[in-house]
Parts: C-alpha cells; sequence; structure tokens
C-alpha cells in the first residue's frame, strides 16, 4: 500500500515529521515499509514548457523542431521526437543539464544538425511506471494541464512534490490498504485524532433505484450487496489532483467513474465496482455462483471459463463481473457512458481468494476482498463514491440504494485484564498505561473490576481474542521498552539422545578420516531417487513438481553426492572426498507416506593425496573406501562386521561388497559402474559407500571392556600359501581363526601375489599369525603344534600349497 | 732411567696422545697401547720383581695412581669425542624446516551445520531438546496445527510442495512444534526444544532463492514464560551467532501461529549500525521471525491456553551462514563444490 503523506496528512497531521522517522515508526509498531521516497527526488531542472511553434524536422521523418516558452525571455529550440507533440501545448521540459529518471543527464545537443535546448518528456522518463502512466500518453509526451506556467518545476503539478510511504502489508493487516485505515494506525502511534470527511450523498429524489436495478444475492456469498445508481454522468477525464492521487499510490487513471471506483478504494479499502447500466439488459442484479465453464470476458480482455466456485454478478442470468476480482468488458464504463451502476460488497474471502489465485488475478479488489473489509464503511464507501461521481462527472445520484443482506455492523467486545496482559507481556504496566493505550488505537473500555471489557471497532477485524489485544498493547508499548529476561521454572536437562550422538559421532568420524561434509539436494528425478536404494521400495514423487530436475524424493544419497562430484569435475576439480548424512525416503506399495530413514554415505574420486615433494601420490581405491567404512563401523562400535562380494545395478560387478554386522544388512561400499559413472559425467573411477544409520543404532554395540594388556611376550609364526584365485581371504582368516588353538590372539595378511611367478589360476597369500597366552610365557612346543594344525587343514580345505 | 721415571714418563707420553686424539678408534689404541695387557705400564711393572721388597710397593702404588689418571683421562676424553661425533651427525641432519610439511587430510562439517550445531550447543546448555521432525509432513501438522486452515491467505507467504491433498514437503520445521506438544507431559516439567531441519518451498532456485534450505524452530511452554523472557532469548542467539556487541530489535509481524508475531532485527556486525552495503544503510539486519505461541496452536495440541503458555521462534541457516560469511548466493550450500566446503574448516 502505498501511503501519500499530503493525503495522510489531510487525516491525521504528519507534515511537520520527517518521513524516514516516520516510516521508522511504522516499521517498529505496524509494519514494515518497502520504501519511502520524495517522489522528485534525483530529478532536476524540470519544468513546464509551453509549445509556441512545432516544426518536422527537414532531415527526419519523425522529429520536430519546437520553439517552446520556458519562462525564459526567449523561447528555447527543443527538437522532440514524439508523435503526439503539437504547438499550443504545456509539456514536461528537461532544461539542459537537468537530470531525469536514472540519474541521466540531459545536456544542450545538436539533433541532426538542429540545436536542442533539452529534452520533453514522457511520464516514464520522470520515473512514473508503465503501468500507471494515462493510455493517452503511453506512448508519447505527457501533456500537462492548461493552467500549468512556463518555467515553474513540474513537480507540484505531477503530484511528485511529496512523500510516498509503501507499507508492506502482513495477511492480518488488511485495515492498513487504505488511507484511513493508516491514518488512524499513525494517529495512534503519535497519539493524535484522526479528522475524517463523511460524505454527503444529494439524491435526487425524484427518481429510485428501483426504477433502475433490483439485486438479490445469498448471504454466504455477498453480505452485504449494495447499488446506487448515478445518472446523466459525462465521462471524462479526472481533475489532475485525483489524476495524482491514483498514480502515487500506483494506479493508472481512466476516467473520472473508474478513478473515483479506485480512489475510494485507496480511501476506504472498500472495493467499487461501476458498471454501464446502460449496457445492462434487464433490471434484475443477481449474485451466484457461476455454472461450471460458463465464459465471461473481463475488462483486460480475457476470455475466462468460470469454475462452480467462483462468485458471479449476472444481469438476466448472463455473467457481467466476476465478484471482487474484475468487472466484465460488456458492461465496462466508456465514454458514451451516462447512467453508472455503482457496486459496494463484501464477497467471500476464501471464494475469491481461489479464484484469483487460480486465474492468477490479484486485482486491488481481490488483494483486499481476501484480507477483509471494514464492514462499517461499505455503505460510507458507496455513498462517498456516488457523491464524487455526480461531482466530477455532473451528474445525479438517484434516490435510494438497491440492497441485498444488510447488516448491523457492530464492533466486537474482547475481555482481557492488566494482570493477563503484564503476566504475558513480563511488563509492569498499569491499569492507566494499558487503559491510556486503547484508548490511543480508538477502542472503548468499560473497566468491571480486573475485567476489561475491550469494544474493538469495525475498522480492526483482525482483532477476536485476547491474544490480539495484547499484541496491541505490545507494540503501541514498543517492544523497546519489554524487558530482557530468560525463562526461569523448573530446569530441564539438555543433552541428545543416544541416537542423535550416534548420527554426530558418524559424521566426526569421517571428518576425520577426511571426508567433507556436502549437502544435496532431498528432490531429486525419479531415476536418480531409485537408484543406490537399500531397500525394495517405491518413490514419492511430487504432485506439481518446477522443475524437471526436482521431481522425487530421493531413496539414496549417492546419487547426490555423485551429483556433487560431477560439479566438481566440471570446474577441474578431480580430487573429491565427501560424504552425506541425511533422510532417505522409502514408500511401500499402496501408502501415500514414505519412511524416514536416516542413512550416511561417501563417494570419493581422484586421489587421497597428491605427490609431493616427499610422498608418492595415493589414488582412491576399493580398499581406501572400505577403510573409511571399517573404521567409521569400528567408532561406532558395530560388531562383527563382514564384507560379502555381491553384484548390485549401478554398481562394479566385481568391486562391490555388501556390508554386514552379524546377519544384519547395513548397506554396500564399491566401485560406480562405470556406465553408471558416465550418466553422470564422470571420467575417473569413483568409490562410494551408503549405510543404514538407523540398522547401526539399533545394534547391539561393542561394550568397552577392560582387559590387562598381556605381561608375556607374544610369538608370531608366518605363513605363505598358494590357492585357487576364488578362494577370498575371508575364507582363509576364517578357516585359521577357527582351528588356530586357544592361543591364537591374531591373523594379519602381509603379503598377496599373482602372476608370473605362479601358477595361473592360483595366488599367493602370506599372512603372519599371532600368540599369546596372557596367563604365562608360550611354549614353543604348544605354538608349533598349533601351527601345523592350521598348515593341516589349510593344505586339507583349500589344496593350498603351503610355501 | 728407573722405573718411577718411565712410569712419569709413559704418564706424560699417554697424556699427550690422548690430548691428540681426534677419534674414538685412536682413542681406544691409546688406551690398549698404555693399559692393555700388552701395554707399555703392564711392561713396565714386570721390571718390578727386580726391586726391592721396599720399593716394590712405592713403585705399586705410584703405578696404580697414574694407570687410574690415565684411565681417567680416556673416559673423559672418550665423552668429549662421543659428544663431537653426536654433534657432527645432528648438524649433518639438518632439516631445512620450510619445505612444505607431509599432507594430512582432515574434512570439513557442511558451513550450515556448524551454524546449526552452534545453536543446538546454546540451547543444550540452557536446558533444550533437540527434537528431529519428518520432512514429509501431513497439511495438518504443517498448516492446519499451526491455525493456518486451507485457504488461509498466510499459505500464499509459504509456497508448497504437495505429493498428495494431506502430504506434503515440509514447509517450516513449525510442525514440530505441534508434534511435541502433542506428546509432551507436562506434569513432568516445561517443554523446552530446538528442531533444526530441512524445509522445502515451491521457489526457482536463483541466488537468493531456493527450493530447499534450512530452519531451526524453537519453543518454550511452561506456566510462566514472558515476552521478555522472549527477548532475552533471541539476544542470546544473536550474541552468539553474530558476537557479543550485537542488539536485537522486535518489530510487529505476523505469523498465525503467533499472537504477538514479531520480527527480529540484529544490529549490523558489519558496520556495527552505522549502515552499510550489508545492511541495506539501515544499521538493521532481519534475521528471524519469533512470537508467542497462539491460543489456538496450544489449543489444537490438546495444551490449555488458560494455564500454559510460551514462545516459539524459526531462524534461516542458510540466511545465518550468507550474512555472517558473505556468501552471495545460497545454491553454494547445495552444489557442494569442495574448494567453497572447506572454506570453513576453521574449527575455532
Amino acid at each position: 500500500m502505498k501511503v501519500s503523506t499530503k493525503w495522510l496528512n489531510e487525516y491525521v497531521p504528519v507534515e511537520n515529521l520527517d518521513p524516514l522517522e516516520l516510516s521508522e515508526k511504522i516499521e517498529r509498531t505496524a509494519v514494515e515499509v518497502a520504501s519511502t521516497e520524495k517522489l522528485e527526488d534525483g530529478l532536476r531542472k524540470i519544468v513546464v514548457g509551453y509549445t509556441l511553434d512545432v516544426k518536422d524536422h527537414p532531415n527526419s521523418d519523425h522529429l520536430h523542431i519546437c520553439q517552446v516558452d520556458i519562462g525564459a525571455d526567449e523561447p528555447s529550440q527543443i527538437v522532440c521526437g514524439a508523435s503526439n507533440i503539437k504547438a499550443g501545448q504545456k509539456v514536461i521540459v528537461a532544461l539542459p543539464n537537468s537530470r531525469i529518471a536514472g540519474n541521466v543527464k540531459i545536456k544542450r545537443g545538436k539533433m541532426r544538425g538542429e540545436v536542442s535546448e533539452g529534452m520533453i518528456c514522457a511520464l516514464q522518463e520522470l520515473g512514473f511506471s508503465e503501468s500507471v502512466v494515462p493510455k493517452e500518453y503511453a506512448d508519447g509526451i505527457y501533456v500537462l494541464p492548461e493552467d500549468a506556467k512556463p518555467g515553474d518545476p513540474v513537480f507540484p503539478y505531477l503530484g511528485m512534490d511529496e512523500t510516498v510511504i509503501d507499507l508492506d502489508i502482513t495477511p492480518n493487516r488488511g485495515d492498513l490498504l487504505s488511507m484511513r485505515g493508516a491514518a488512524h494506525e499513525i494517529a495512534a502511534i503519535y497519539d493524535q485524532k484522526v479528522t475524517l470527511p463523511t460524505p454527503k450523498v444529494d439524491e435526487d429524489q425524484t427518481d429510485n433505484v428501483a426504477n433502475y436495478v433490483n439485486v438479490s444475492a445469498p448471504k454466504e456469498l455477498a453480505a452485504p450487496y449494495m447499488m446506487r445508481i448515478i445518472k446523466n454522468v459525462t465521462v471524462k477525464e479526472s481533475p489532475m489532483w485525483l489524476q495524482t492521487r491514483l498514480w502515487n499510490a500506483g494506479i493508472r487513471p481512466l476516467n473520472n467513474v473508474v478513478d473515483v471506483t479506485n480512489y475510494i478504494l485507496l480511501d476506504y479499502g472498500q472495493p467499487l465496482h461501476a458498471f454501464d447500466q446502460g449496457k445492462l439488459t434487464g433490471d434484475q442484479i443477481v449474485v451466484r455462483l457461476a455454472k461450471e465453464g460458463e465464459v465471461l470476458t473481463t475488462l483486460d480482455g480475457e476470455k475466462r471459463t468460470l469454475e462452480a466456485n467462483d462468485i458471479v454478478i449476472t444481469n438476466n442470468d448472463v455473467p457481467v463481473a466476476l465478484a471482487g476480482t474484475m468487472g466484465g468488458l460488456d458492461t465496462e464504463i466508456d465514454n458514451n457512458t451516462t447512467t453508472v451502476a455503482l457496486e459496494s460488497a463484501v464477497f467471500d474471502s476464501h471464494r475469491i481468494r481461489k479464484t484469483s489465485r487460480r486465474e492468477n488475478l490479484h486485482s486491488e479488489a481481490s488483494m483486499r476482498f481476501e484480507r477483509g473489509i471494514n464492514l462499517g464503511t461499505v455503505k460510507e464507501a458507496l455513498d462517498a463514491a456516488a457523491a464524487l461521481i455526480a461531482e466530477l462527472g455532473d451528474g445525479q445520484v438517484v434516490a435510494g440504494i438497491a440492497s441485498a443482506n444488510e447488516i448491523e455492523a457492530q464492533g466486537k467486545n474482547v475481555v482481557t485484564s492488566v494482570a493477563h496482559i503484564n503476566k504475558v507481556l513480563g511488563t509492569e504496566l498499569s491499569q492507566a498505561d494499558v487503559l491510556a493505550i486503547f484508548e490511543r488505537l480508538g477502542f472503548i473500555v468499560t473497566v468491571n473490576g480486573e475485567q476489561l471489557n475491550v469494544l474493538v471497532p469495525t475498522r480492526r477485524w483482525d482483532i477476536a481474542i485476547e491474544a490480539d489485544l495484547v499484541e496491541e498493547v505490545a507494540r503501541i508499548y514498543g517492544y523497546d521498552n519489554l524487558p530482557t529476561t530468560l525463562p526461569a521454572g523448573q530446569t530441564t536437562p539438555g543433552s541428545y539422545t543416544p541416537a542423535q550422538k550416534l548420527i554426530r559421532q558418524a559424521k566426526q568420524t569421517l571428518e576425520a578420516t577426511g571426508l567433507n561434509q556436502a549437502i544435496s539436494y532431498g528432490l531429486t528425478t525419479t531415476k536418480k531417487a531409485t537408484r543406490f536404494a537399500l531397500e525394495e521400495a517405491l518413490p514419492t514423487e511430487l504432485a506439481f513438481p518446477m522443475s524437471s530436475e526436482h521431481t522425487t524424493v530421493r531413496m539414496n544419497l549417492i546419487s547426490g553426492l555423485l551429483d556433487d562430484l560431477a560439479y566438481n569435475a566440471a570446474r577441474k576439480v578431480n580430487d573429491v572426498a565427501l560424504y552425506e548424512q541425511g533422510r532417505v525416503f522409502f514408500r511401500a506399495e499402496g501408502t501415500d507416506r514414505p519412511k524416514e530413514v536416516e542413512h550416511i554415505a561417501g563417494a570419493m574420486t581422484g586421489l587421497v593425496r597428491p605427490s609431493t615433494w616427499n610422498t608418492e601420490k595415493q589414488a582412491v581405491d576399493f580398499y581406501y573406501a572400505k577403510g573409511i567404512v571399517a573404521n567409521l563401523l569400528q567408532e561406532l562400535g558395530v560388531k562383527d562386521v563382514t564384507y560379502r562380494a555381491s553384484k548390485l545395478a549401478d554398481m562394479h560387478p566385481g568391486r562391490t561388497a555388501e556390508i554386514y554386522a552379524g546377519e544384519t544388512y547395513l548397506g554396500f561400499v564399491g566401485e560406480i559402474h562405470p556406465l553408471t559413472a558416465k550418466e553422470y559425467k564422470l571420467k575417473q573411477r569413483v568409490y562410494v559407500f551408503e549405510l543404514d544409520l538407523e540398522k547401526v543404532i539399533e545394534l547391539p554395540k561393542e561394550e568397552k571392556v577392560y582387559t590387562p594388556v598381556s605381561k608375556y611376550p607374544s610369538v608370531t609364526r608366518d605363513i605363505a600359501l598358494a590357492v585357487a584365485s576364488d578362494v577370498t581371504n575371508q575364507q582363509i582368516v576364517d578357516c585359521i581363526k577357527q582351528n588356530g588353538g586357544a592361543f591364537l590372539q591374531d591373523v594379519k595378511l602381509f603379503d598377496l601375489y599373482q602372476g608370473e611367478h605362479i601358477t595361473k589360476g592360483s595366488k599367493s597369500l602370506a599372512y603372519t599369525l599371532v600368540y599369546a597366552d596372557p596367563s604365562g610365557t608360550l611354549q614353543d612346543d604348544a605354538v608349533n603344534q598349533a601351527f601345523e594344525k592350521v598348515k593341516a587343514k589349510l593344505v586339507e580345505t583349500f589344496a593350498a600349497d603351503i610355501r | 732411567m728407573n722405573l718411577k721415571e718411565r712410569l712419569e714418563e709413559i704418564k706424560q707420553k699417554g697424556l699427550e696422545e690422548i690430548r691428540h686424539a681426534q677419534d674414538v678408534k685412536t682413542i681406544n689404541d691409546v688406551r690398549v697401547n698404555l693399559l692393555g695387557k700388552k701395554g707399555s705400564i703392564t711392561e713396565v711393572l714386570r721390571g718390578m720383581r727386580d726391586l726391592s721388597a721396599e720399593e716394590r710397593p712405592k713403585v705399586g702404588s705410584f703405578a696404580n695412581t697414574i694407570r687410574d689418571e690415565l684411565t681417567q683421562a680416556i673416559a673423559q676424553k672418550n665423552e668429549e669425542l662421543e659428544a663431537l661425533k653426536l654433534a657432527k651427525r645432528l648438524e649433518s641432519e639438518t632439516l631445512d624446516v620450510t619445505l612444505p610439511a607431509s599432507p594430512v587430510a582432515t574434512g570439513t562439517p557442511h558451513v550450515l551445520v556448524q551454524v546449526i550445531d552452534e545453536i543446538e550447543k546454546l540451547f543444550l546448555g540452557m536446558g533444550f531438546q533437540v527434537v528431529d521432525g519428518p520432512e514429509i509432513e501431513e497439511d495438518h501438522y504443517n498448516f492446519e496445527m499451526l491455525n493456518l486452515p486451507p485457504d488461509h491467505p498466510a499459505r500464499d507467504m509459504q509456497d508448497t510442495f504437495y505429493i498428495t491433498n494431506q502430504l506434503l514437503m515440509r514447509t517450516q520445521t513449525s510442525p514440530v512444534q505441534a508434534r511435541t506438544m502433542e506428546v509432551h507431559d507436562f506434569s513432568k516439567g516445561p517443554l523446552k526444544m530446538i528442531s533444526p531441519g530441512k524445509v522445502y518451498r515451491r521457489d526457482t532456485d536463483d541466488a537468493t532463492h531456493s527450493h530447499q534450505f534450512h530452519q531451526v524452530e524453537g519453543l518454550v511452554i511452561d506456566k510462566n514464560i514472558t515476552m521478555g523472557d522472549l527477548k532475552g532469548t533471541l539476544e542470546l542467539i544473536a550474541k552468539t551467532v553474530f558476537g557479543q556487541n550485537r542488539e536485537i530489535r522486535l518489530r510487529p509481524s505476523y505469523f498465525p501461529f503467533t499472537e504477538p508475531s514479531v520480527e527480529v532485527d540484529v544490529s549490523c556486525f558489519k558496520c556495527g549500525g552505522t549502515g552499510c552495503s550489508v545492511c541495506k544503510g539501515t544499521g538493521w539486519i532481519e534475521v528471524l521471525g519469533a512470537g508467542m505461541v497462539h491460543p489456538n496452536v496450544l489449543k489444537m495440541a490438546g495444551v490449555d491456553p488458560e494455564i500454559y503458555g510460551g514462545f516459539a521462534f524459526g531462524l534461516g541457516p542458510d540466511r545465518f551462514a550468507m550474512l555472517k560469511y558473505g556468501v552471495d548466493d545460497i545454491r553454494e550450500f547445495y552444489l557442494n563444490d569442495v574448494r567453497f566446503l572447506q572454506q570453513f574448516s576453521q574449527k575455532g
């Protein structure tokens, strides 16, 4: 809402206030201020000119050479390209060395050989938005009223000599979408009184509205619905005072009738609509719901197909207006209109909202209907508009109001107490303090013991409950004046849950091992969402996605990390190690709502460490990725972890392992399949892992127990064996452990060989077996015996060739 | 020359040789030559048998003195030489300490998580719980329980990704308020919680808009919570995140689930309030929204507004991080360029 401070000053004295200070006050007490602008600021040396003579430029097909009286002794010669320039016009002249909109400097110059002492301007060149410039002047220069005096600054003529404060209205403060509402608010802030004019309608008693229209409306659609008739109207341009008020508020002046409806809308916040009564085909005005598929061409020329929830105004059962949103083209006010049917009503806000959203038709009217209307001024606004139309159009207001669902508008009574206000705010206000604040707001209070009965006027329909009154007191009292305390009362322990702790520990562990935390998008494509999933589940898709890249809720974290890797690769960052911790969403057949599961995943590519002057480079490989996972699981206390070779979609068939804790499937680690990597535009090998953290949370954990460090030395034995290539390390280690005897403490692989020095189809592995007896020094014999047993078992089990 | 004189001569010569010795090997040779089984002292002592019984102990004692002196001199020299040798070795081992360090790779927590962690720590210390809520929410919790019935104009403020008519990507972390209030046992004490997490809105991604961002919701419900308590809590957040010298101001605002509702500005941390490009000349930066919990919200969650009341606030870690570190494109947070992520590695 653009509030003209000159207009405001007619209702409440603000002329002595610094506009910026006023804005600051409004911001701290009422609503945000989007801008505070003196309209002429930044413009300089722009005056009224009078075109004495206009000739065609000899060297141009569109330029004119004008002799312009700018109030100086001699006329100035100005070259002008506008097609609507004529002799005898009062025009806007930007003098040499003037500044026009956008801080553009105008200089004396020559145009195709002819001297030009400045520029004749269009309103747009003074910073007017296209949307407010009167249509007549949209494509040319603006012509000022005849009484403008050459040489005078143009700003007062154009209403630019004032400050406009643009209020950013929150949905609850619809009352501030009117000058009168704003005046009440400013008056409350500054403890002033408002002076509001009340309209006087001079009715033609010889005629009656019933001779023109008959209205009917269901209560749930429009209450009240009123109409007046103004006859013998001459439609013409509005006077400048009215035009400037409209364009300063962001509304384009059109003609005196439509302009008055907009002016009253700004003044009272009451949307009005003017029909050309002469274009109505009958006298029955009926408000009803649209029939599905009914068609109405609105004022903007759009042919709109209506739906059953739209409210329409009909005449002889034909829609003539989309209620509260936009009028119909067929009954539009034009230059030939003589009789105006003027509507003032309150329509059902929910329906208006639905219609305006669907049609993407957010008009000044619909915006107000959605936020609420002052029921106390529906009729007053109608009267004010009718009187002003009659005045500006030289017509007469016909006696009477055609109406339906007239209601007695009453203020609301809300009960509160000083004690309650102080309890909520933490203040120590006295009853006098509170009463003074309500007085400033114009609320009438009846004190009844402790109880305050507050009568809230209809203009503040946003106030309905006690909490609303508390807010009114708080903001007028000033939030700055509230005490600053902390919640007292019973203390509560603050700590993470065990699950939250484990999740945070997992993140820290991965960071300690060199992975950077990423946060990727939770919404992705269905294809990316569904691959790498740890569970069989259905994707969850948005009903109306905004972009084809974000249609589906993710079911894995790896896909997002691959996008991140691709983003890095596209920027020539090739050595990347990322992890992400977040939710994935698995939906079961026959349900809408997916379950949300906490996962953790990593993706690594390129080098772990570049070669430096003293170290060899190290590339990411399967075992590096496995090491990251193994370390993570160990830090989280997961027991009995095994890795099982597996073939998963999108993964390298020979370089992927499923990870189990006992028989619980936790996730997988491995290399991305080269074809999948290619889909993500990744050229390097990529290693990934993904784990279901909630499964990890549920697992029984390794207890932290202390066992004394053995005082006795351990004994080692090395064994090298050749086995068939497909025998796995896990199988051998399991065999050694199962047959190693009581003293075997550990088995470590220290060498692996496959190559030309060994029979094709087999490989050589070498292990160190560590034996110890915590209760005494181990005897060689005992170790040898155990070792021989293991050897024999290996030979027997794997046909191993012990070397 | 008598034996005594010879011994004296051996001693002098020996000390001379010891003094001149340059390495451990030489000194060892000297020791063998002087004190060894075939050494010169032993040889001299062999001539003792020609001495008288009276002379013998005197010469013997003298010889022992000399042997001790020489032994001690050798030991001393040995120590000196060892020290010298060590000094030389250490000298030879000198490194250019200015050569680059061997790399130790550690990862960095995401900057948004760092901001959230900071806030979590503050509130854990104040006895709050951290509550996680679902990212896919029911319309019921995301809107209706927060006093936003269908067709409420404030729903326009939050364009929503719907999945079905009743299911949506949560547009705010506020539904966690409603969920937590519903299950909280007030007989066990007040409810003090924060809830950080991802939220989603129908927005086209650009430098200042993202269809995915984060929020941290805060809620305190007890019997005697005041708006002054809210103000004090907000001031703590501002000081913790933006620095001890920050001030806050509250401005009236509107959220359907709080009444009164306020927008909270923090004094500009760049200019301190005098006006600069960060605060667009106002000296203040809008950082969060808050208010006293609306009685309807309490009622709907089964909490009696006649007895209980409290405050709620919601803040945006994305906005906090952008302001604090001067990040000018919100998309940076979700594209994960490693060079971006690693800039926030400083732990202190």
